[in-house]
């Protein structure tokens, strides 16, 4: 219903949740909507600075995007919330008529940042790990990663995480986008790479844990993580994941098979075993009553995950949903391309719609896919959780009525998709691409869309090539015999130098592309004024103009993978 | 060889119009001879460097008379730097032999092309300097009051009056503006084709195409070149090879130091604008932006010297280098924002080229002219730090007079290569120094600068003790110094912010340091001092002494004698004092910035005698000055020995033990006025004497001060020092020091006959020294040197040295009052009397403060009665 060409816009306003629109009240919108007819009452209540930034934004926004802006507004109005009062479909007058009126209003200047601020801002979750070198050699084909993400919705709802397999060589490293809420995203993150350790670990190694467990002896550690501060995990539920965790691999021990595990394989039996777990934690419930409520909100929320497994020369992603990871390939000229190492899982993916069509009968065709969307709702096709399109219809009901008030209060919760006859529709089955690292293959970076729909796949390589390089491909400039005045050149040469500056302030891959992705103006080249004002949106609109961004930038050892490829041979 | 590939990647770049600007460079280079003309066998001078200083040098030499002269370029005339300079001939310098020199190159290039009847492009557009900033503005009212006493017009004006005098310019972010109406600009090709010109018409034969590969040295005296075209005998060798000069010098089987290095410059040429701009619009320097800007061809032309200049041919000759030497916008992009700040109506003006040349610059941003130190006959004119138009004429000129006279007609030793040792000659040292001085030619110039690269060269045993206990440190001739001492606790503001032209935030510690040496004693490492030692087996060494200076040294051993070494005109080459250690040696002490003059006055004058041995023992001996009414106590508790003046007079000088260490050379003076002793100590022993000073003297209040204090004390006792205040153009008599000249002591020596006549005659300039009566040392301007003195509301004379007296609480200025006709400028004898009878007011960047002349110190300043005969009247320190 909300318009998915909108949201593929960069400066698109989407207000709600976008991944998944629901015919509703929802939650952001009031701010306007009940404001509007009455705001000598409301806006006393806030502060001056407050209504100052949000009018700063939204103005912004007006004089900018205008044609994006209202025509959406409208529409979405009169979708949704058609008994509200004319005042919200232009809420441009009302604001101008309200600034005029209190002169006091701040200016809009008072609120740029500066650039230590922005930059700040940026750096809050900027993460970088280097694996460590022995003996002056590092033998692990992974130089080391930078990670960083920049909010939009408050909380965030993406996630990311990255470990070190200890019982198994390789690295593992994932970005995770939930919607409906965070949780889902915050359980995958912290359970996934365990399902996939565990997937790959040896039967010995497998029997050894489970008799170390038994016995209470101390457990030998799967996973070194390599965590930000702000990366948490939740203490309450550990015990409750463990137990599901040691099913799993009692389960792998009964199978054994006897065969060297196929990485694809555990990969893929990781993804569903996890999703299959959320699910029935919930259809199980917990007796602690916090606990159940935690389950039933993992499983009623969605997330998308792609994961990176690296070991030696071979790499394989493992991708459910429509984050993305791209290879950066640099060529013998030195210049870079992208390699997309994933299938996004959207209506944008013809294949992936031809799956959704042919898992359900015929009369469904028209209703499975609408406006791009899942039943019309959903935007990623595959995903974590969201067991809204997995449970049957009476399942829903049943888990919602038992479980908790905060449950049965949620509005999103007890809502049916329409046109649902035949669940599950969704999956959390990943697509496995598997890739031999060459030595022209220098960088990995990991994203959630966030990213993506800002910029394209080869702006994103050419600038971490540049960044990691140091080096900018930057053609000298000759005037040679063309026409070129002074005020072009000077043009030219500034947005040349801001290029070159918005490298050296930054010591991590992740927050460059971050800032470039936030901050860009049309040339290509960091605009600090546009970034300033990207970052200063207050939390309610922030969500409007971006989506969260998560980026893991892997750089790989070139003389390592060379090595390695040699000895393949 | 090499100037002519490099002329040739420009040449191709360069677009029509700009050739046609010396498109009498056809006619000009058929007048000199053809390569294929065969090189004369001999010659009296072969001139290296056909760009504008050589074809200066060959002109003024042919023009005093001198005609047997070569000159040889490598590539063709006027090809190298001299091929895409800027053109610009300005007199907006800060020292004043620059500014005469580019007094007397404007006129001189004025006069050319009706001399010649070559065009030379010259138009007398003016300049007009902006001020950004206040400091800027004082900046330039000193250069203008000087210029004003030289009788060069300029004016101090508001940015309104500059919009009136420029079409484009933007005044809104000026405070004010200098104009000087006579400034000029000229094409430098055809200047130097013009003056080859001239030169080759007077007799002196050009031959292009010709490189040297090195010059012919034999006991130490240049002999001939050899060129990739055969021999040239010769007797003199001038290098004006630019930015060759360096790889040149060091070509020699004797190698001749020439400090310099390249850096690339760019400027840019436009099309001509709408209305085409005015040949004669001035130019425009903004130095706080960085640019200069002049009209060119109804365009304009711009450059800069950036904050970050890109050095270049560190290696030498670098074929890649010179193929790499492309257009780099992005380098440019500083100074095209500038430009464009302060113009922006040329925005829609379209690029023609961006330039790319390489000039030479020098350690100190001041050219390099005059006589090898190691080659008799070796002449050098380079390193003209991007001002070879404005300098390349009386530059030449000076140099002509050098080699023709044996002296030039101007005090040039701010120039003179004998500034520089072999110790400036690093490629590294180079490279990083030229860093600083391209960038340091736009930056604002405070007084007490110090360079900051390429520091901590020489260094005293007790640098990491000093630096420890908070010394900041300034370099003379590669040697750090101590300024001053800052306290533990007490922070001083950061370099940038600490330049200032008026109290400097350095004002109190100094202050304290002085108020210790008057009533306590205070150690002070002068350890950078020229020590020499000259012995020999019978009385030569006394003979050639009491022949190369001016005071008697046959007295007693042990006796310290202060004498000028005076050239024939009776002026100073060097002011020193001399200790008689023995019957047959002395023990010389000079300024630092002698080391290389001195010595090689000194072999130049000795004769060729195996049994007169001169060394250079400067590295042996660390100099302590002990300074102080209470020295007396430490240095005899330290030495068990009695030291008070009964028993170790004045101006005496004994070795003995200090602490445990035994050959201290003890002298009973300071430099300064004030009692005390100079104390040269083995460097093995350095920290110990000093460690013994300090423990020793901490119950009579002993602490390290530096020279700032010092030059404070000297300069309210009325010390003259060498460098500064007198010059290879002072005699003993007009700084009143006939008391340090023994016409009469039996020998002749150089120099009597002219002090002899100038006795007779009377002196036409004084020594002076005076005290600022209404100055505010909180708030007005400090003097620093240059500042005129103007007696009745006339101009006298400049000051050459000036520093605050803490005792006096007045500034002291130092400097020479003239008498000059008022209607013939020309300058009669001055008496005492006309000294004292005058209302004196010293210019501080245009504000003139009354002052108060004297003849003589203040006795009562002295702490201890002494003959005026004894009273030691040295001084060497350095700026």
């Amino acid at each position: 219903m909300l318009a998915a060409s909108c949201c593929d816009r960069r400066m698109c306003v989407c207000p709600g949740p976008r991944r998944i629109a629901i015919p509703v009240r929802s939650s952001r919108l009031p701010l306007f909507s009940d404001a509007m007819p009455a705001p000598t009452q409301l806006f006393p209540l806030i502060r001056n600075c407050e209504i100052g930034r949000i009018y700063n934004a939204v103005c912004y926004c007006h004089h900018k995007h205008l044609c994006c802006l209202s025509p959406h507004l409208a529409h979405n109005h009169l979708r949704c919330a058609p008994q509200k009062k004319l005042a919200t479909l232009c809420p441009k007058e009302n604001f101008h008529q309200f600034i005029h009126a209190r002169s006091y209003v701040s200016t809009p200047q008072r609120f740029y940042l500066t650039p230590p601020q922005v930059n700040s801002i940026l750096k809050a979750n900027e993460y970088s790990f280097k694996v460590p070198e022995f003996d002056g050699k590092n033998v692990s084909s992974i130089l080391g990663f930078d990670s960083n993400q920049l909010p939009a919705n408050a909380p965030i709802e993406d996630r990311r995480s990255a470990a070190t397999c200890l019982q198994t060589r390789g690295m593992l490293l994932g970005v995770f986008d939930g919607h409906a809420g965070c949780a889902c995203a915050q359980a995958v993150s912290e359970r996934l790479f365990y399902y996939i350790a565990v997937s790959l670990l040896p039967h010995e190694t497998l029997l050894e844990i489970e008799n170390a467990v038994e016995s209470g002896r101390a457990l030998l550690p799967i996973l070194q993580w390599h965590k930000h501060p702000n990366d948490y995990f939740s203490k309450e539920a550990s015990k409750l994941y463990f137990n599901s965790l040691r099913t799993y691999w009692q389960e792998l021990i009964d199978l054994n098979t006897g065969e060297t595990t196929d990485v694809k394989e555990a990969l893929i039996n990781a993804f569903k075993r996890l999703d299959n777990d959320i699910s029935l934690e919930a259809q199980v419930g917990d007796p602690n009553s916090f606990l159940n409520y935690l389950v039933l909100r993992v499983a009623f929320s969605g997330a998308t995950a792609c994961v990176a497994h690296v070991d030696g020369v071979d790499l394989h992603i493992a991708n459910t949903g429509d984050s993305r990871a791209m290879l950066g390939v640099q060529e013998e000229d030195g210049s870079w391309s992208a390699v997309t190492l994933s299938y996004d899982h959207n209506a944008q993916n013809e294949s992936e719609i031809e799956r959704v069509k042919l898992e359900h009968p015929k009369s469904e065709e028209k209703s499975v896919v609408k406006q791009d969307r899942l039943l019309g709702l959903l935007m990623p096709f595959r995903a974590f959780g969201d067991v809204k399109f997995k449970w049957s219809i009476e399942l829903q009901k049943r888990v919602i009525e038992s479980g908790p008030d905060q449950l049965n209060d949620n509005e999103y919760t007890k809502f049916i998709p329409p046109n649902y006859h035949t669940p599950p529709y969704l999956t959390a089955e990943p697509e496995v691409i598997h890739h031999k690292l060459r030595p022209q293959d220098k960088f990995l970076v990991l994203a959630t869309d966030g990213l993506w729909e800002t910029m394209h796949r080869q702006d994103v390589v050419r600038i971490v090539g540049e960044y990691l390089t140091g080096v900018h491909h930057q053609q000298p400039i000759a005037v040679g015999g063309y026409k070129v005045t002074l005020g072009q050149m000077h043009g030219l040469l500034t947005e040349r130098r801001a290029r070159i500056s918005s490298v050296f302030e930054d010591q991590n891959a992740a927050t460059h592309l971050i800032r470039h992705a936030v901050g860009n103006n049309e040339f290509g080249a960091v605009d600090h004024e546009r970034l300033s004002k990207m970052l200063s949106l207050p939390e309610e609109l922030a969500r409007m103009y971006r989506d969260d961004i998560t980026i893991i930038v892997v750089q790989f050892n070139s003389h390592i993978v060379g090595a390695c490829q040699n000895e393949d041979f | 060889m090499f100037l002519r590939l490099l002329s040739d990647v420009r040449w191709r770049t360069a677009s029509r119009s700009w050739r046609s600007t010396s498109s009498s460079r056809h006619m000009t280079t058929s007048a000199a001879e053809p390569p294929s003309i065969s090189l004369p066998a001999q010659a009296q001078v072969v001139i290296c460097g056909g760009g504008i200083v050589g074809t200066s040098v060959a002109y003024h030499l042919s023009k005093l008379g001198w005609k047997d002269i070569v000159l040889l370029e490598q590539g063709r005339l006027a090809a190298g730097s001299t091929r895409f300079c800027a053109g610009i001939v300005s007199t907006v310098r800060h020292l004043s032999i620059e500014l005469k020199m580019a007094d007397y190159s404007n006129k001189l290039y004025q006069q050319l092309e009706q001399e010649t009847g070559i065009k030379t492009g010259y138009v007398k557009t003016g300049s007009i300097s902006l001020a950004q900033t206040q400091d800027r503005l004082i900046s330039l009212k000193r250069i203008a009051s000087r210029l004003s006493v030289m009788g060069i017009p300029c004016e101090i004006m508001a940015p309104k009056q500059v919009a009136q005098l420029h079409p484009l310019i933007n005044i809104h972010d000026l405070v004010g503006a200098m104009y000087v109406p006579e400034d000029a600009v000229v094409s430098s090709v055809d200047v130097s084709l013009a003056l080859a010109n001239a030169a080759s018409r007077n007799g002196v034969q050009i031959h292009e195409r010709t490189s040297i590969s090195h010059v012919m040295v034999q006991k130490g005296c240049v002999t001939g070149v050899e060129t990739d075209r055969g021999q040239i005998e010769c007797q003199y060798f001038v290098n004006c090879a630019g930015q060759w000069a360096y790889e040149l010098g060091l070509s020699n089987e004797e190698p001749v130091s020439i400090p310099l290095h390249g850096c690339e410059h760019f400027y840019l040429l436009t099309r001509p604008l709408k209305k085409p701009l005015e040949s004669n619009t001035p130019t425009i320097v903004d130095p706080d932006g960085r640019i200069y800007i002049r009209s060119w061809q109804g365009g304009i032309l711009s450059g800069g010297f950036e904050k970050n200049p890109k050095p270049i041919f560190t290696e030498g000759r670098n074929q890649l280098e010179i193929q790499n030497l492309h257009e780099d916008w992005d380098h440019f992009e500083p100074l095209l924002s500038s430009l464009l700040r302060r113009m922006p109506g040329l925005e829609a003006l379209e690029i023609m080229q961006l330039v790319n040349c390489p000039e030479s610059f020098t350690p100190d941003m001041r050219c390099i002219l005059g006589e090898s130190p190691t080659v008799q006959g070796y002449f050098v004119l380079a390193g003209m730090n991007s001002a070879g138009t404005s300098f390349g004429g009386g530059a030449g000129r000076y140099l002509a007079e050098w080699m023709v006279n044996g002296c030039p007609s101007e005090n040039v030793w701010p120039l003179d290569l004998k500034r520089f040792g072999a110790l400036q000659s690093s490629r590294t040292f180079l490279r990083h120094r030229v860093m600083e001085v391209m960038p340091l030619i736009y930056d604002l110039k405070v007084p007490r600068w110090d360079f900051q690269t390429g520091r901590q060269l020489r260094t005293s045993p007790l640098y990491d003790r000093l630096d420890a206990q908070g010394a900041r440190w300034m370099e003379k001739h590669g040697f750090e110094r101590p300024k001053y001492f800052v306290p533990p606790g007490k922070d001083l503001l950061s370099l940038d912010q600490s330049k200032t032209f008026y109290k400097p935030d350095w004002f109190d510690i100094v202050g304290s340091e002085v108020k210790c040496c008057k009533e306590a004693v205070c150690v002070i490492d002068m350890s950078s001092f020229t020590k020499f030692e000259i012995s020999s087996t019978g009385d030569q060494a006394l003979e050639v002494l009491q022949y190369l200076f001016s005071n008697d040294l046959d007295v007693p051993v042990g006796h310290i004698v202060h004498t000028g070494m005076l050239n024939e005109e009776g002026g100073y080459e060097n002011d020193c004092s001399i200790a008689r250690l023995n019957k047959r040696s002395f023990f010389m002490i000079s300024p630092t910035d002698q080391q290389v003059h001195c010595w090689a006055w000194l072999k130049k004058h000795m004769p060729n005698d195996s049994n007169l041995l001169l060394e250079d023992v400067t590295w042996k001996y660390t100099a302590l000055n002990l300074i102080g009414p209470r020295a007396v106590d430490v240095l005899s508790e330290l030495s068990y020995v009695p030291m008070t003046p009964e028993h170790f007079p004045s101006l005496f000088c004994k070795e003995m033990s200090v602490g445990y260490a035994n050959g201290i050379r003890v002298m009973s003076m300071t430099h300064t006025g004030e009692p005390g002793f100079m104390l040269y100590i083995p460097i093995e022993y350095a920290l110990h004497v000093y460690n013994e000073l300090m423990s020793m003297g901490q119950k009579y209040g002993i602490r390290n001060a530096g020279y700032y204090a010092l030059r404070s004390l000297r300069i309210e006792k009325f010390f003259a020092f060498w460098g500064q205040d007198l010059d290879t153009f002072t005699t003993p008599l007009e700084c009143g020091r006939e008391f340090r000249v023994k016409l009469d002591k039996g020998t002749d020596f150089i120099g009597r006959d002219a002090l002899m006549q100038q006795k007779q005659d009377g002196v036409c300039k004084r020594f002076t020294m005076f005290i600022l009566e209404d100055h505010d040392t909180d708030l007005d301007l400090w003097p620093w040197w240059g500042e005129p003195i103007y007696r009745n509301g006339h101009y006298v004379g400049k000051t050459t040295s000036s520093a605050y007296s803490y005792t006096l609480e007045r500034h002291v200025c130092l400097g020479f009052v003239q008498n000059l006709d008022e209607e013939t400028r020309e300058a009669l004898v001055v008496t005492p009397d006309f000294i004292n009878r005058g209302e004196y007011e010293i210019d501080i960047a245009g504000q003139r403060f009354q002052a108060k002349a004297k003849l003589y110190p203040f006795s009562s300043l002295f702490t201890q009665r002494r003959r005026k005969d004894e009273m030691e009247l040295s001084g060497y320190h350095g700026k």
